[in-house]
């Protein structure tokens, strides 16, 4: 990560020029945007705190909410050793973080045809076969801001277990933190939504209900009552709505299963 | 200094009489509303029906009807666009579909267009910021779909006529429901994982304004998980996306026919002058207007664009003096304030309570009259004040695992866990607190069965259209939306394409707007869209200089 290290060196440059107002005010604190200081009040997250100091997005902010993995941040805390990783839309600022947004991640995805390819055990080693290459090392799982065990799913991968691997890596947002830190290459996210496609279409079993529902549709079944409801007075539609039954209430068990 | 842990002290007391009253609360619900409950309740505390949010429109087709504040702000503002910028001779993008916008309907559109026969190169997806980037992604509690045998399309129709205060578009409600278990199906094809039971049934829970079962999840990440399926289809097709690069305004022939559109590159500021023979809408909502200033749970770039583009073509809007305020927005704590708590949370139980550990709603009212009680709590003095002002009542999550059994939250609410996990909080353990947030833009771009704009040559899908939902929406039936519509629109701009002849393009319609404003005496200083919203601290702007 050069852009890591490039933070860390500015920083001492940084702190030497410092003095447009040496004091901090109470709940304000010292956050180093790509290595230049900046004060901003505490409890803010990340985004907020970019915000406040004065920069507009562009790249680097989507969803705000923790979903879309747009906002992938490296940070690193004044005389810590370590690196961290989160989402600038999730984590608050803390006093004397150096701070860089990704804003984007290169990484090469499979292309396939869905309907074309078998869930066999080595359909990922095929797709994807750096996954091989994996040394173990865990930083995936470590740069991972859902918490996600990472590594624990390429190996699911490598052993040819598609639905562990799709299971383990369900809440992946995309963000591309454990691409961007993987020694082997590997593009766990891709490789991710390629299983998960694979357990949803070929593993998982079929509704029946929603079969046999898609066959009533097609046989028309439903248009003369909806046209019926369509063509009802206001009045009558009304009243037949207030009066239909519900059948969370009915349950007492609004949980529905 | 910034860490937060958990909740205060004062709360914590009041968290004491929620326990306190559980058992009881659990065993002894609140009865659904009446008709005349409902309307007594929305005209008092609902934004929709309250004075000063609302206004007449005084320009365009719509002129004379009333629109939200922050929206009729933007029609009445001069066109982002000076014709006179833009060299419409020379075509960066020559297209048959061009889709605005690509979050969710507008990549369903797309895959559509391609299977009803228009070639991956004649397609271009245009969109603000990312592929993706959008609502869709973040709808969590699930989608609505009638296909148990105890349910059926008909019903399904009752209740989106009925939670819509019956001001939908008949016809449109209608495609709603029955094409419905189609769109699963076709998730199914595609591989979206979908929460079963063991024999492949799937695990359907209540919706608030819902008569029966219908809503289909994916874990808390039931948006995430269709909008990554749908859009890794459209990336293995290779269907030429532009992203970062939002429509300014739309382009029109000297037929009257929209054909195409400007869009503005946002790192190198160039334009891109792009000709289609159809252009479909899928800009989505505008919670980034924080209409009634309210927070919201949208993404960053829901500004409202696409209404504010169609009105300047020509188009026609409906619905506009409605929002969706959904109920449970968190309150506390402040990082995140407005996101939203979903409404899988009361759909697996969990029910709100005020300060005093009493409940005063049926969980599962339609949105409207659900944020409208809540609000009335908080009004009379039975909410929570947040150490920041904030209001709030509680929602009881950890009724949650009492009725469905221990871990439950864990796997059917694990964006939830994690969220309130960064500030010690506990949802197993603790309640949280929520408020109502801004949500939902309900109304739009009128269309018809076909997507059909009354523009000849511009379609609309999704969150930017209106008529779908009438005046409410209800849950689980945007991410339904995007799929039904995105895929009519596709299939009906196909076709469409067939036909159509593109004249000489033009941005005349731009300055005819503008001469209205004057016309209409209506002195703005604001340009409008506005593609994206402004969150810089007041300190930065009040000394940023126009000068690099």
């Amino acid at each position: 990560m050069t852009e890591g290290k490039q933070v860390f060196v500015e920083k001492k440059k940084v702190k030497k020029i410092k003095g447009k107002d040496e004091k901090l005010k109470a709940d304000e604190i010292e956050v180093f945007i790509m290595g230049k200081s900046y004060k901003v009040p505490a409890g803010l997250t990340i985004m907020k705190a970019l915000e406040y100091a004065g920069y507009r997005f562009i790249r680097g902010c989507g969803c705000r909410a923790g979903f879309c993995g747009a906002c992938s941040t490296v940070y690193r805390i004044e005389d810590e050793q370590k690196l961290g990783f989160d989402l600038a839309c999730q984590k608050v600022v803390e006093n004397n973080m150096y701070l860089v947004q990704l804003p984007f991640v290169p990484g090469v995805k499979a292309e396939y045809d869905i309907e074309k390819i078998d869930p066999s055990d080595s359909i990922l080693l095929e797709m994807y076969p750096e996954i091989a290459r994996c040394v173990s090392c865990n930083t995936c799982t470590k740069s991972c801001p859902q918490d996600i065990d990472t590594m624990k799913y390429i190996q699911m991968a490598v052993r040819g277990d598609i639905e562990r691997c799709a299971e383990i890596s369900f809440d992946c947002i995309q963000c591309g933190l454990c691409a961007m830190r993987c020694p082997a290459d590997i593009k766990h996210y891709h490789l991710a939504q390629l299983a998960r496609r694979l357990r949803g279409k070929y593993i998982d079993p079929r509704s029946k209900n929603l079969a046999n529902r898609v066959k009533e549709i097609d046989q028309r079944k439903y248009d003369e009552e909806i046209v019926k409801l369509i063509k009802m007075p206001n009045k009558d539609i009304k009243e037949l709505y207030v009066k239909r039954k519900i059948e969370a209430e009915d349950e007492g068990d609004l949980g529905g299963d | 200094m910034s860490e937060i842990e958990g909740y205060p002290d004062y709360m914590l007391e009041s968290i004491k009489k929620v326990e306190k009253n559980r058992d009881y609360n659990m065993k002894h619900p609140v009865k659904p509303m009446g008709m005349k409950d409902r309307e007594k309740i929305l005209a008092k505390y609902h934004p929709d029906y309250m004075k000063g949010t609302r206004r007449e429109l005084k320009v365009g087709i719509n002129k004379g009807e009333i629109f939200y504040n922050g929206i009729a702000d933007l029609l009445e503002a001069r066109t982002i666009l000076d014709p006179k910028d833009v060299d419409l001779t020379k075509i960066d993008y020559d297209v048959d579909v061009l889709i605005v916008g690509g979050g969710g309907a507008g990549s369903v559109a797309a895959l559509f267009a391609n299977e009803s026969g228009i070639a991956i190169n004649k397609i271009l997806i245009v969109t603000k910021l990312r592929h993706g980037d959008a609502n869709s992604m973040m709808a969590q509690g699930g989608i609505q779909a009638a296909d148990r045998p105890e349910d059926n399309p008909a019903l399904h129709y009752l209740d989106i006529y009925g939670g819509g205060h019956f001001t939908n578009k008949p016809e449109l409600a209608r495609a709603l429901a029955l094409d419905a278990p189609g769109i699963i199906s076709w998730h199914e094809k595609l591989g979206v994982m979908y929460d079963r039971y063991e024999d492949g049934e799937f695990q359907e829970l209540s919706g608030g304004g819902t008569c029966r079962n219908r809503m289909h999840s994916c874990k808390d990440y039931s948006g995430m998980e269709i909008m990554r399926v749908i859009r890794d289809k459209a990336r293995n097709l290779e269907i030429p996306t532009l992203e970062f690069a939002p429509i300014a305004e739309l382009i029109m022939d000297d037929k009257g026919q929209v054909a195409g559109a400007v869009a503005f590159n946002l790192e190198t500021y160039e334009y891109y002058v792009i000709r289609s023979k159809a252009t479909i809408l899928a800009t989505g909502g505008s919670g980034r207007l924080h209409l009634s200033n309210y927070p919201t749970t949208n993404h960053y770039g829901a500004t409202g664009d696409g209404i504010v583009m169609a009105y300047h073509a020509g188009a026609n809007l409906c619905d506009l003096d409605t929002i969706q305020i959904h109920p449970t927005g968190d309150a506390f704590p402040e990082p995140i304030v407005g996101i939203l708590s979903t409404e899988k949370i009361r759909g697996l139980g969990a029910i709100p309570l005020n300060k005093n550990g009493d409940p005063f709603v049926f969980p599962l009212e339609p949105r409207d009259v659900e944020s409208a009680s809540l609000i009335r709590e908080c009004k009379d003095g039975r909410g929570i004040v947040t150490p920041t002002g904030m209001f709030g009542v509680w929602l009881d999550t950890p009724m949650i695992e009492i009725i469905h059994g221990k871990g439950t939250i864990e796997t059917k609410l694990a964006g939830e866990v994690r969220k309130f996990k960064r500030f010690g909080i506990d949802i197993t353990e603790h309640p949280i607190l929520v408020y109502p947030t801004l949500h939902y833009q309900n109304g739009g771009v009128e269309i018809n069965e076909k997507c059909e704009t009354r523009i000849p040559g511009l379609f609309a899908a999704g969150e930017v259209s209106g008529g779908v939902h009438g005046k409410n929406r209800l849950m689980g039936n945007s991410l339904l939306d995007f799929n039904v519509f995105g895929r009519r629109a596709g299939i009906f701009a196909a076709k469409y394409v067939k036909k159509a002849k593109i004249g000489k393009l033009t941005l005349k319609h731009l300055d005819k707007y503008n001469k209205l404003l004057e016309k209409a005496a209506i002195k703005s200083e604001k340009t409008a869209p506005i593609l994206l919203p402004e969150y810089r601290g007041e300190m930065a702007i009040s000394r940023s200089l126009d000068i690099f």
